[in-house]
């Protein structure tokens, strides 16, 4: 870890503040914000990211760590802990894949520690992003190369990917809010601006190092969640290799509105095979109209995976991400919810 | 739920008496190595190499220097020749390999410490090792496995075990079963990271490290410095896990300890979890071929066992259990191999049930597959090749409790419910399957020395340079006593870990109580003799001693375990006491011996794996203490749960080095992959091996987990698995 200069703002206009004034005397240097410092102080220490100045957001919890609910939506303060936000009995109730996707995250101490806006942030799990002697990673020092393409590549995603970088995104809660066409609220040193959830994270194309559409200096504020009455026949499904405190090598996040066994509408994202949350609209049109039977739900999930790239070691990634969303929406479709 | 968790009196058993030390490490009053704090400590932090073959060219070290804090940075050309070479223990010295620490510019592996920065603070030293940069010379890529070109491969032949006409009988033989089997690298990850302080007080050195072997690391350390071993002392008083891997010296303690030297204060390094897998030895990757072939009544007629180890190209290393898996079954045709296959690794070593585990799980799949063929029950297939005297060197086994084991398993399992057909025991959409696997560990034991005191106000003192792990040695020196003497174990304390104690065999091979006890006990043979109360009951010592008006007694001994030639008594003085017994002994062969059972669950759809149930019994002689030995038992189960489904150190074919070397990416299960394990203590008396008649449990419960859930999931999927670990893509 490298020595880096830090301070403490006691709310979200003071940050913006401190951000301008740092930007402004060196737009070149690097800034990183510290919320419940799950990803960010692992990284530093394993000298993958050194930022020269550190704005410690961790007083914006009171402003900014609610749970609350009105008639339209359910609004998500960035600073709520994922612990406090999983707990939750509305969210439970009528938001059950918001719920799951984040109890079945990480660590009991870890969520207790971790909050919404950095759990959306969390980089990438791949081992040649977070060594940094390996010298390519087109993510770490852009245009360097991808080592993972000839490495180990398990883990990796097989859709939405590119010849520059075939990472993982390694969360959960991404994936309920790409489902649920959720919008996040965004601070910066040029005001509040409101964006779709979906348009937070950027493919990696070529350009990997860009990861998110967030300029400098830009908080995630708020999360906004539509409220719609059929979320809670809803639900996260994550496959992993043991059973607790471990990323997905697939994952679902799947909502239903049914009409007797007919799909009205439906909502899905797949997670643990993708570059950047994904949302699986094909599969979710293929659906609509039809009745939820096993043989509609792989035809989905064939168009879900239709574009899916494999690597070296991770084609089973294609068939294992089908049988999980079949898995999920089969699941989904037999919920039983209380009136 | 945990069945057993205050695990009951049984026969030939001791008194399930809590932890001696439990209070002291829930409360953190323990002091482990790293916890102590040290006047003016100065904080190391290694550099390792980032290739895995090749030279350094050339330091720059102008920057890590400029990093405020530092004091020194060592390297190959700043220390020169102050290490000198000891061999490694392989080849009869101390240490875990025969690398010097910065010997040269040369870089034999990947993880290969080639710079030390020394600072006032962790962070410091951390940033500027950040900060070196290493310029390394030309290089071809390294061998990074069994199948790299440049991989030489060889054949062990003192290890080759032969027996009738194997070609003959396997050519002629009705049933065959002819399978080839892989277990991955893996690495031990206690805890506890490698961890060294070390103190210069005048002329003597004080270190405090994590260590199964306090005068390996002394003796060892001693001839690398050129120094009297009598100026160094090793304390390790408590031990946050080791599992073989703190077993013998390794290269950092001699850095730290010049580290410290040269800038005359004392040194303190805590390697991290990513340097811990080139810190010590490691279970080397394996690759097995089995040839079985029997009689339609299930009796073997000829067994063949060959292996491939992994090694590094300066040590050659090798399990070699093939001792083993050939001697566990009637078979009048065998033949055993072992080969080394060196390549540009770091040197192996000892994991717990170091050969065991990875031959273990080749033999006893190969025997699922052969009652598979034979349709015949697996706990069958072994009752009907049961013995009393090994096959290869016709030696009768101590006692042999095996199908007793069996027997008592499979009643508490509920084996008699089984369907045999595989896919035939579904639950909704899980696929449930059950299997069980025979579990062996050969019977050691080294030579101890013990000191006993005792007051006249009837308490006890014992110490021995033994080695508290976390496996309950604090407990069992004060169980002995206080049975031996006659007095309630309170009255009992115990020093242990400490170079400057008694010397006791390495704290391995399931040998330390075996080998501990017994000096133990022949201390307070020599007080209760010094009382004229003689070998008999200790009930009277109190009063023997209250009589004879002294008021203090205390005795020394020392033991020569079974095997064991006289001069080895000095080598125990020297830092070499290590365990013999098993398959070494001229007149008989010594095991434990136990029953794994098994039940998994398969996902019919997303393919997941799970153990929801596993039932172990073990005969393992005399149980000293049942709730540590118990803890034990389903401590090694759960090491055989995650050494099938998830250990797997990956190898960058690239430059040999480890891209999972942390414990998000290296996968240990979870409490949540627990559910229901339960381990029975078999009843077993066994006068033989020892006196404490002790055959130790501190492997023996990994050993044939692999093999039972590879046969599980075979019967839940009809997948016949033979690489570990087994994960999710090779069900679907």
């Amino acid at each position: 870890m490298r020595p880096f200069g830090y301070s403490r703002p006691s709310s979200v206009s003071n940050a913006i503040l401190e951000v301008r004034e740092f930007l402004a005397a060196d737009p070149q240097s690097s800034l990183s914000f510290l919320a419940g410092g799950t990803t960010l102080l692992d990284l530093m220490k394993l000298d993958v990211v050194r930022p020269e100045r550190i704005i410690d957001l961790n007083a914006l919890r009171d402003e900014l760590g609610y749970t609350r609910s009105d008639g339209s939506a359910l609004r998500l303060g960035a600073f709520a802990r994922m612990a406090d936000v999983a707990a939750d009995a509305e969210v439970i109730a009528n938001y059950p894949v918001i719920a799951q996707s984040l109890s079945l995250a990480a660590s009991a101490q870890l969520r207790n520690m971790a909050s919404l806006g950095g759990n959306v942030l969390q980089r990438t799990r791949c081992p040649y992003f977070r060594d940094p002697s390996w010298s390519a990673c087109n993510k770490r020092v852009p245009g360097s190369g991808c080592a993972a393409v000839q490495g180990a590549n398990r883990a990796h995603a097989v859709l939405g990917t590119s010849d520059h970088c075939i990472a993982t995104y390694p969360g959960d809660f991404a994936q309920a809010l790409v489902a649920l066409d959720a919008s996040i609220v965004i601070a910066g040193p040029r005001g509040n601006r409101t964006i779709p959830f979906d348009s937070l994270h950027r493919r990696p194309d070529g350009n990997p190092h860009l990861e998110t559409s967030l300029q400098p200096g830009e908080i995630i504020a708020e999360f906004i969640v539509p409220a719609r009455s059929w979320m809670r026949r809803s639900l996260y499904l994550k496959i992993r290799d043991r059973q607790s405190y471990e990323f997905a090598v697939a994952a679902a996040a799947v909502a239903l509105d049914l009409d007797g066994g007919m799909v009205r509408d439906a909502r899905i994202a797949l997670g643990g095979v993708a570059a950047v949350p994904w949302r699986a609209r094909e599969a979710e049109d293929a659906l609509r109209g039809q009745p939820l039977t096993e043989a509609v739900a792989r035809t989905a999930a064939r168009l879900a995976f239709a574009e899916a790239r494999p690597q070296s070691h991770n084609a089973y990634k294609i068939e294992l991400g089908q049988s999980t969303l079949v898995r999920a929406l089969l699941q989904a479709s037999s919920m039983e919810l209380r009136p | 739920m945990n069945k057993t968790l205050f695990p009951q009196h049984g026969a030939n058993m001791g008194q399930p008496v809590p932890r001696y030390e439990g209070r002291a490490k829930v409360t953190g009053e323990a002091r482990y190595p790293s916890d102590v704090r040290l006047p003016r400590t100065a904080y190391a932090y290694l550099h390792i190499s980032r290739i895995g073959r090749g030279t350094v060219q050339a330091f720059d070290l102008a920057a890590a220097s400029a990093v405020p804090g530092v004091i020194d940075i060592l390297t190959h050309e700043t220390i020169g020749d102050q290490i000198k070479q000891t061999p490694a223990i392989y080849q009869g010295g101390y240490a875990s390999d025969s690398f010097r620490p910065l010997g040269s510019a040369e870089i034999a592996y990947w993880g290969q410490p080639v710079a030390v920065v020394i600072a006032e603070t962790y962070e410091a030293a951390r940033e500027a090792a950040h900060r070196i940069g290493v310029t390394y010379g030309p290089h071809s890529p390294p061998a990074a496995d069994m199948d790299s070109p440049d991989a030489v491969a060889q054949a062990l032949v003192p290890m080759a075990i032969d027996v009738g006409d194997f070609d003959a009988a396997y050519a002629a033989a009705p049933i065959k079963i002819d399978a080839r089997y892989s277990t991955p690298a893996q690495h031990q990850n206690p805890m506890e990271l490698f961890a060294t302080q070390c103190m210069w007080e005048g002329g003597r050195l004080v270190v405090h490290e994590p260590s199964q072997y306090v005068n390996s690391v002394k003796f060892g350390l001693a001839e690398q410095l050129g120094i009297d071993p009598e100026r160094i002392r090793v304390i390790s008083t408590y031990v946050g896990g080791a599992f073989g891997a703190k077993g013998f010296l390794t290269q950092r303690t001699a850095l730290v300890a010049i580290a410290a030297r040269r800038i005359g204060r004392p040194v303190k390094l805590v390697a991290t979890r990513e340097q811990g897998f080139t810190v010590s030895g490691y279970r080397a990757e394996t690759r097995q071929h089995v040839q079985l072939a029997a009689e339609q009544d299930g009796r073997l007629i000829a067994l063949k066992h060959e292996g491939w180890e992994l090694t590094s190209r300066a040590d050659t290393v090798a399990m070699g259990a093939v001792s083993m898996t050939t001697r566990l079954y009637a078979c009048a045709n065998i033949v055993g191999r072992v080969n080394a296959v060196s390549a540009d690794r770091s040197t192996p070593g000892f994991m717990r049930a170091p050969g065991e585990m990875p031959y273990g799980f080749a033999l006893e799949t190969a025997l699922d597959e052969l009652s598979s063929k034979l349709d015949m029950d697996p706990v069958e297939l072994r009752r009907v090749n049961d013995t009393r005297t090994e096959p290869v060197g016709g030696l009768p086994y101590t006692s042999r409790s095996l199908m007793r084991c069996f027997d008592e398993a499979a009643a508490a399992f509920g084996w008699q419910d089984r369907t045999r057909q595989p896919g035939s025991m579904r639950d909704g959409d899980w696929l449930v399957g059950w299997g069980c696997a025979s579990a062996f560990y050969p019977t050691q034991a080294g030579n101890s020395a013990a000191r006993v005191r005792l007051t006249a106000d009837g308490r006890v003192h014992v110490s021995s340079a033994g080695h508290e792990l976390g496996q309950g040695m604090y407990t069992m020196m004060a169980q002995v006593a206080a049975e031996e003497l006659g007095v309630p174990i309170e009255r009992v304390t115990v020093s242990l870990g400490d170079s400057d104690l008694p010397p006791a065999v390495v704290s391995g091979g399931s040998a330390a109580t075996a080998s501990v006890a017994p000096a133990i006990m022949a201390a307070c043979d020599a007080i209760r003799r010094r009382l004229g109360v003689g070998n008999s009951p200790p009930a009277g010592v109190r009063a023997a001693m209250e009589a004879s008006g002294m008021g203090v007694i205390e005795e020394f001994a020392e033991t020569r375990a079974h095997g064991l030639p006289l001069e080895s008594v000095r080598d125990m003085y020297r830092g070499k006491a290590l365990p013999t017994g098993g398959v070494s002994l001229p007149d008989r062969v010594q095991f434990a011996l136990g029953a794994q059972f098994v039940e998994v669950r398969v996902h019919a759809l997303t393919h997941e794996i799970r153990v929801s149930r596993a039932v172990g019994a073990f005969a393992a002689g005399r149980i000293i203490n049942p709730r540590t030995a118990h803890g034990q038992l389903i401590g090694g189960m759960i090491w055989g749960i995650s050494s099938a489904l998830h250990e797997h150190t990956e190898v960058d074919g690239r430059n040999a080095s480890y891209i999972n070397a942390n414990l998000a990416d290296y996968l240990l299960p979870v409490n949540a992959d627990i559910v229901d394990i339960q381990a029975i203590m078999v009843p077993e008396e066994d006068k033989l091996v020892n006196r404490a008649g002790v055959k130790g449990v501190g492997e023996i419960g990994v050993v044939g987990v692999a093999a039972a859930v590879s046969n599980a999931v075979f019967h839940a999927t009809g997948r016949r698995l033979r690489d570990l670990p087994i994960r999710i893509e090779h069900v679907m």
